[in-house]
């Protein structure tokens, strides 16, 4: 199938998404559950994520910038852009991607094969509507705590390693947080999630309901998801820098 | 009444519907038998609209259901209850929420209304007290009844039946069979069921369509079944030994 014909395909999807819901409350109690399962779900693996990476990118740039012309506070600010710039939206998106793109494909697509979305659409329902929907919307609005929380997680790993390996001292890693710091970054990197919890959400429920055949599909839905997200986003993630950051 | 009229459907290029015209009566069970693969899931689904159709109208009381519009599409099919051959149940809610479902979407009544109705679904397909058991936690034929007791929560004006009793014990199968007719004769539906149990032929098939390769190939009564000189099925009724015993005996005396 040719690539047109997947964007075409995947945008009268979406466009069914956003249709007007049949019943409000069961939306919205569907939004909740959601939430839980692709947002609060996933704070375990970004922390821990984020911690090491924050750790990580403190004493490799540390070890890259050993001069004595460079003064260690810089360490912490570098460590701080590449966390807000990079790491807390991308990398995280990226690794929702495999983990929430892979649980909405195979979601939706083992519904595909069972006829459960046949039976939703055979009651009068908007079985894309029903089932997508709630979860871009829980998506967006979860991905921006989850980015700033990776954030802060990030900053305090690097802090951590820093410190225990001698790189830095506290004084010095926090002067260099605060140091040229710009606010803007963080408004950067909170757009960039929302546009990459949509491509995740979309994208892997695409996948997801245009399975056909069996649980061998849905498993090559569900890695076609990830990897077709993790493209998408690397795509945007350029286009959004140079709209956002020029 | 449900009026089919000419309708071909092919996948790739294999065709699986041949021209078949048909019409469905209201207020009684009309049935579809054939052999496996011959194409009744098909034509359900065709009939239902979960099929596009390559050519052909399908008429549901002189509407014509192929052309219409989404937005009445949607209207028409909060009439209509259906049962899969799988069961499809939704396997994220339970028992409970399953039937409850068409409820909680398209009415306003109160959580007690809809609990009460529910329950009496449920007592009807025998299994009162499942209310919060998982579909995973329910067998083969629990689930069949929990997909009619989900099928017919909303009183539909129209009932689809994908083998129902396939998977059942007989006298389950046979209950099953009594409460479709019961609903269908209480509320006056069209109903449709696919099955090549002759048990059900018997009991319930007011109205009979054999299809053969997907072809009409015979459309009857129950009674007539067994004394039609068509080959095709008269291979399909006296496939069995029992039944060919029922036969000879009833030639014999
Ligand atoms: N989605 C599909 N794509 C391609 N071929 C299909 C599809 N669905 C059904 N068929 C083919 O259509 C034919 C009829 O299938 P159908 O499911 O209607 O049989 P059936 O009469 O319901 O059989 P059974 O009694 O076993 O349920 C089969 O040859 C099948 O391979
Ligand atoms: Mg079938």
């Amino acid at each position: 199938m040719t690539l047109l014909h997947h964007i075409g395909r995947y945008t009268l999807l979406i466009k069914r998404a956003f249709a007007r819901p049949e019943k409000h409350s069961i939306y919205y109690s569907r939004l909740i559950r959601e939430m839980e399962v692709l947002g609060i779900n996933s704070t375990g693996i970004v922390a821990i994520i984020s911690f090491f990476m924050g750790a990580v990118i403190t004493i490799q740039t540390a070890y890259n910038t050993e001069s004595p012309l460079l003064p260690t506070y810089l360490i912490g600010l570098a460590a701080r852009d590449s966390i807000l710039l990079e790491f807390s939206s991308t990398i995280v998106a990226l690794i929702l991607a495999g983990k929430v793109g892979s649980n909405i494909a195979s979601e939706i697509g083992t519904m595909r094969i069972t006829e459960q979305i046949d039976a939703l659409e055979i009651m009068g329902v908007n079985s894309a509507g029903y089932l997508i929907l709630p979860k871009i919307i829980a998506l967006m609005i979860f991905a921006p705590f989850l980015s700033v929380l990776s954030m802060m997680i990030g900053i305090f790993g690097g802090w951590i390693a820093g410190t225990a390996v001698g790189v830095v001292t506290t004084p010095d890693y926090i002067y260099g947080i605060q140091y040229a710091f710009i606010p803007y970054y963080i408004t950067y990197s909170l757009i960039k999630s929302v546009v990459f919890a949509f491509i995740i959400t979309t994208v892997s429920s695409y996948h997801g309901y245009f399975t056909r055949g069996g649980a061998l599909e849905v498993g090559r839905s569900s890695t076609m998801a990830v990897v077709h997200s993790s493209v998408v986003i690397l795509l945007f993630n350029l286009i959004l820098t140079q709209l956002l950051l020029s | 009444m449900i009026e089919v009229r000419n309708i071909n459907k092919s996948f790739d290029d294999q065709q699986i519907l041949h021209d078949i015209s048909v019409g469905f009566e209201q207020g009684k069970t009309n049935l579809i038998i054939g052999k496996s693969g011959s194409g009744k899931t098909v034509l359900l689904k065709c009939i239902v609209g979960l099929l596009g159709v390559d050519s052909g109208d399908i008429f549901y009381s002189g509407q014509c259901f192929t052309t219409m519009g989404n937005k009445k599409k949607k209207q028409m099919r909060q009439k209509f209850g259906m049962l899969f051959q799988g069961a499809a149940l939704f396997d994220s809610l339970s028992v409970e929420e399953n039937v409850r479902f068409k409820l909680d979407m398209f009415t306003t009544m109160s959580n007690a209304e809809k609990k009460e109705r529910v329950n009496f679904c449920l007592t009807r397909v025998n299994l009162e007290g499942k209310n919060k058991l998982y579909p995973s936690e329910l067998s083969g034929g629990m689930k069949k009844r929990v997909a009619i007791a989900r099928a017919i929560v909303l009183n539909p004006r129209y009932l689809f039946c994908d083998e129902p009793n396939s998977g059942l014990d007989p006298q389950t199968a046979i209950m099953i069979d009594k409460l479709i007719k019961d609903i269908t004769d209480d509320f006056n539906m069209t109903t449709i069921v696919n099955t090549h149990d002759l048990n059900s032929v018997m009991e319930i098939g007011e109205k009979v369509v054999f299809i053969h390769e997907g072809r009409k190939w015979w459309e009857g009564i129950n009674k007539e079944v067994f004394d039609t000189q068509n080959r095709e099925l008269n291979d399909f009724v006296f496939a069995t030994r029992l039944v060919k015993q029922i036969r000879n005996t009833d030639e014999s005396r």
